[in-house]
């Protein structure tokens, strides 16, 4: 008797320990970006002023929109390498078509969004049926994007832009700059067609068991090529707002960001096994990295040590996260 | 008293929980040296998961193992390698791009000298050494992607003996392969008795049980239900043990009416591979196919489904001749394949309830989203329908046991509502329970008028559901037998290729 009673206590103990555990597995991310947000704003209370608070989402919008894209490559087991350089392809072009009574504002974003799109038709074509890996598909397209870029512009920025151009980086909508609105649509669509659409479906079972999609009956080439392209839409999107932030198109902007992007997208939980990943993770991802910039700013931890620090917190995060769980 | 050394293996009051699953409650297992011990229950009682824990792959929330006497701590396959347990595992985790030596030998390759380098030559000796003394007949130097499933198999089973454990366990190690490997397995177990060795054997079959075991354990739920000797128990009693109830019919064959031709298939030839295939299945009509391992069974219904071209030859459905170029126009024609691996057909990062939608979800499609509500009405159905054990829809196929698994897989081609259906060892790895379920249904979908080509390695299984038996060897269909002819005798005679 008195042996089960002991038995049942420890399996009790046992029972609140596996659901705390499997609790801690699911909000891990969160709690580490509270910790975060919690240590900053003892060190420098100015943190949690609105305005800087505002500030954060909004330099986050870019990586993050570009995020989305690449979360959604990384479901299928793809990888994305070409993002900054498209970012810069977009750019010129895009800066080319936005001068002062020149075309209507539609104009430079539907050429844009048309030049994001072939970059990641292009890649998902050379994937999907070319079979080649991704990394290699898009590392040559990240090479050739920036070339193109320089080619366009001769290697300068191009500059001067309709007022209406300008606005869509730098100006604000009730008080809140107008990158976060897209930022907040763009994430909504993401999300939508992720959870709840055929093809978000798809896109996990690509990533979760390519032979399995196919033994389904899912045309896998045609929904590959589809991420692709989707992908490379997200990242014009930026590349739009980078410009008209910027007031310039650049054939140098957007160098790393794809990498930055790849970050995102793994601190929030997406994994590069394919199968995993969620929309919610990678915002937060996002929010992890731009947390941790603008509060070694507001330290005035020097730009190099900024670097070394980031770094440091970026493997440290995702490695607490998968000790948990194991 | 019983003296120490009676016992090898004593496990006391394990219990291990996962979120929302507990596995094992408190349970006792102790194994006899020297003998062969059958460890058995439903799918999910959790035989797969004591069986970890003995290997060091899961730690006890509770609970103690004593190895010859002394209680051991397991953290790692490692670990219980060095204290002499090993493991065949449920699942086959080989490494394709490598040779059957290199997977055979991995983690302890043996060295040149003392310098890093691995001793290519010596592996591959002891490698066919090892595989002379099994009587086991697989190239050394063959790329593991290129074996059988059931060669893969008998790799494993080598591997685990190759470490001369006196311990060894098998999870389920005759589920893909044939009554040949089966019988050799026996012979291989036999011998290592005779050495001593301890034997944990993990089936569904319970004819293999009765044959080789000594001894069985029965888990139900994660609950211990008792450990019996072979000799004192009857086969009813073990089902009921399992169960908790009894099960009256296990092949619930019903004669349905046979219908009209749905598909024929004509002289279907892949180069290497079968030749001159020629059979037609009608509406209502089971069509068992036969044969050993590398028959070219599992060859000729993925070229019918479009997983796999074929050379020359025709296939007509109602009568109409088709190009079947990709499993997406196989289910077009609606046609399901219900694949032998497992591991290939399922997502395993994914919910059950993604698993069973994959393949219909234009059945759910409202607009341009998807209907949750009709999603989740429909699994909870499959589930109900197939007795599917899961915490819930949301759960990770990777989690479940590996019957269930295999229900998730059958549930999601149901969804299609095929008229052929295909089925490639439709209950391997299944409990006797869940079987009948099975059967049941494959029954069932006869009688709406489906047309039903089962592939089996299962004797009876073959001869309890089927109205026609095509019976192949090397690649060829070397008998045709219709239900009431069919025995045993005359199958194998035909499998083996004896065709006087
Ligand atoms: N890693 C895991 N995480 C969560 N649940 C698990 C895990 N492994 C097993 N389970 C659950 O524990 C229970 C026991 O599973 P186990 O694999 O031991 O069953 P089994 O007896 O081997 O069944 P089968 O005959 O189908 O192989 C099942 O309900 C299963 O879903
Ligand atoms: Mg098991």
């Amino acid at each position: 008797m008195m042996e089960k009673d002991v038995l049942s206590e420890t399996q009790k103990g046992v029972k609140s320990r596996v659901k705390l555990a499997s609790n801690i597995q699911r909000y891990g991310m969160v709690l580490v970006f509270f910790l975060m947000v919690t240590i900053i704003t003892i060190l420098s209370p100015r943190f949690l002023d609105p305005r800087n608070l505002l500030n954060v989402v909004r330099q986050i919008s870019i990586i993050s929109i570009v995020g989305f894209g690449v979360t959604m490559v990384i479901i299928t087991t793809g990888i994305d390498l070409s993002s900054g350089s498209v970012i810069a392809l977009v750019s010129v072009v895009t800066a080319s078509l936005a001068h002062p009574n020149q075309y209507p504002l539609i104009i430079p974003i539907l050429v844009g969004l048309l030049v994001g799109g072939i970059t990641g038709l292009i890649n998902g074509t050379l994937i999907a049926i070319g079979k080649l890996p991704a990394f290699i598909a898009t590392l040559g397209m990240m090479i050739t994007a920036r070339g193109l870029a320089l080619i366009y512009s001769d290697g300068r920025p191009i500059t001067n832009f309709s007022e209406s151009f300008n606005f869509l980086g730098q100006g604000y909508l009730f008080g809140v700059p107008f990158p976060i609105y897209v930022l907040a649509l763009t994430a909504l669509i993401s999300h939508i067609i992720l959870k709840h659409t055929k093809f978000g479906k798809y896109v996990y079972a690509i990533g979760g068991n390519e032979q399995a999609a196919i033994i389904s009956g899912i045309d896998v080439v045609k929904y590959k090529i589809l991420v692709y392209t989707y992908a490379g839409i997200m990242t014009a999107i930026a590349g739009i707002l980078l410009t008209s932030r910027l007031s310039a198109g650049q054939p140098t902007a957007g160098v790393g960001y794809e990498l930055d992007a790849i970050a995102a997208a793994v601190i929030g939980g997406t994994s590069l096994n394919g199968g995993i990943g969620t929309i919610p993770g990678t915002i937060l991802g996002a929010l992890i990295m731009g947390t941790l910039n603008n509060g070694l700013d507001l330290l005035h931890v020097s730009a190099y040590w900024q670097q070394v620090v980031k770094g440091f917190i970026i493997v440290g995060a995702v490695l607490m996260d998968k000790q948990r769980r194991i | 008293m019983i003296p120490e050394s009676e016992y090898i293996l004593e496990m006391e009051g394990i219990s291990k929980e996962f979120p929302g699953v507990k596995a094992l409650n408190c349970v006792d297992f102790r194994v006899k040296k020297g003998t062969v011990h059958a460890l058995i229950g439903e799918n999910g009682a959790g035989k797969s998961t004591l069986m970890k824990i003995l290997n060091g792959i899961y730690t006890p929330d509770s609970g103690i193992i004593k190895f010859k006497g002394k209680e051991i701590k397991l953290r790692s396959p490692y670990d219980a390698i060095k204290n002499g347990i090993s493991m065949i595992h449920q699942e086959l985790s080989p490494i394709p791009n490598m040779t059957v030596a290199e997977n055979i030998f991995l983690g302890r390759e043996p060295l040149i000298g003392r310098v890093p380098i691995v001793n290519d030559k010596e592996m591959i000796n002891k490698t066919r050494e090892l595989m002379r003394s099994l009587e086991i007949n697989i190239d050394p130097c063959a790329l593991m992607r290129d074996l059988s499933i059931a060669n893969m198999q008998m790799v494993e089973i080598a591997k685990a003996i190759s470490y001369n454990s006196e311990l060894i366990i098998m999870d389920e190690p005759t589920s893909a392969i044939s009554e040949k490997e089966v019988s050799h397995l026996f012979k291989i177990i036999k011998n290592l008795k005779e050495k001593g060795v301890s034997i944990i054997y993990i089936s569904h079959r319970l004819d293999e049980i009765f044959k080789i075991a000594d001894e069985v354990t029965v888990l139900r739920d994660g609950e211990y239900i008792g450990t019996e000797s072979i000799e004192k128990i009857t086969r009813e009693k073990l089902i009921e043990m399992m169960v908790g109830r009894e099960i009256k019919q296990m092949f619930p064959k019903e004669e349905a009416p046979i219908g009209e031709v749905i598909l024929e298939v004509r002289n279907l030839t892949k180069r290497g591979v079968f030749y001159d295939i020629n059979f037609k299945v009608r509406r209502g009509e089971i069509l068992g196919i036969a044969g050993l391992m590398g028959a070219g069974r599992t060859e000729v219904v993925e070229s019918i489904f479009g997983l796999s071209s074929y050379d020359a030859g025709e296939i007509y459905i109602k009568g109409k001749k088709v190009k079947i170029k990709s499993p997406i126009d196989a289910i077009k024609n609606k046609i399901a394949l219900i694949t032998e691996d497992r591991k290939s057909g399922l997502f395993l990062p994914l919910s059950v309830r993604d698993n069973i939608i994959m393949a219909s979800i234009d059945s759910y499609i409202k607009g341009p989203f998807i209907d949750g509500v009709k999603v989740d009405e429909f699994c909870n159905k499959q589930i109900e329908q197939l007795k599917i054990k899961t915490p819930g829809l949301m759960q990770i196929v990777k989690y479940l046991s590996g019957g269930n698994q295999q229900k998730v897989l059958i549930a999601r081609w149901l969804l299609t509502y095929p008229e052929i259906l295909i089925l490639d060892e439709p209950t391997r790895g299944i409990d006797v329970g869940a079987k009948a379920e099975i059967h049941r249904l494959i029954t069932k979908m006869a009688k709406e008028g489906k047309a039903i080509i089962m592939i089996s390695s299962e004797l009876p299984e073959i001869l309890g559901m089927s109205d026609r038996i095509l019976v192949m060897h090397e690649g060829r269909i070397t008998g045709e037998l219709y239900r009431k002819d069919a025995n045993q005798e005359n199958i194998m005679r035909y499998a083996m290729g004896i065709t006087s």
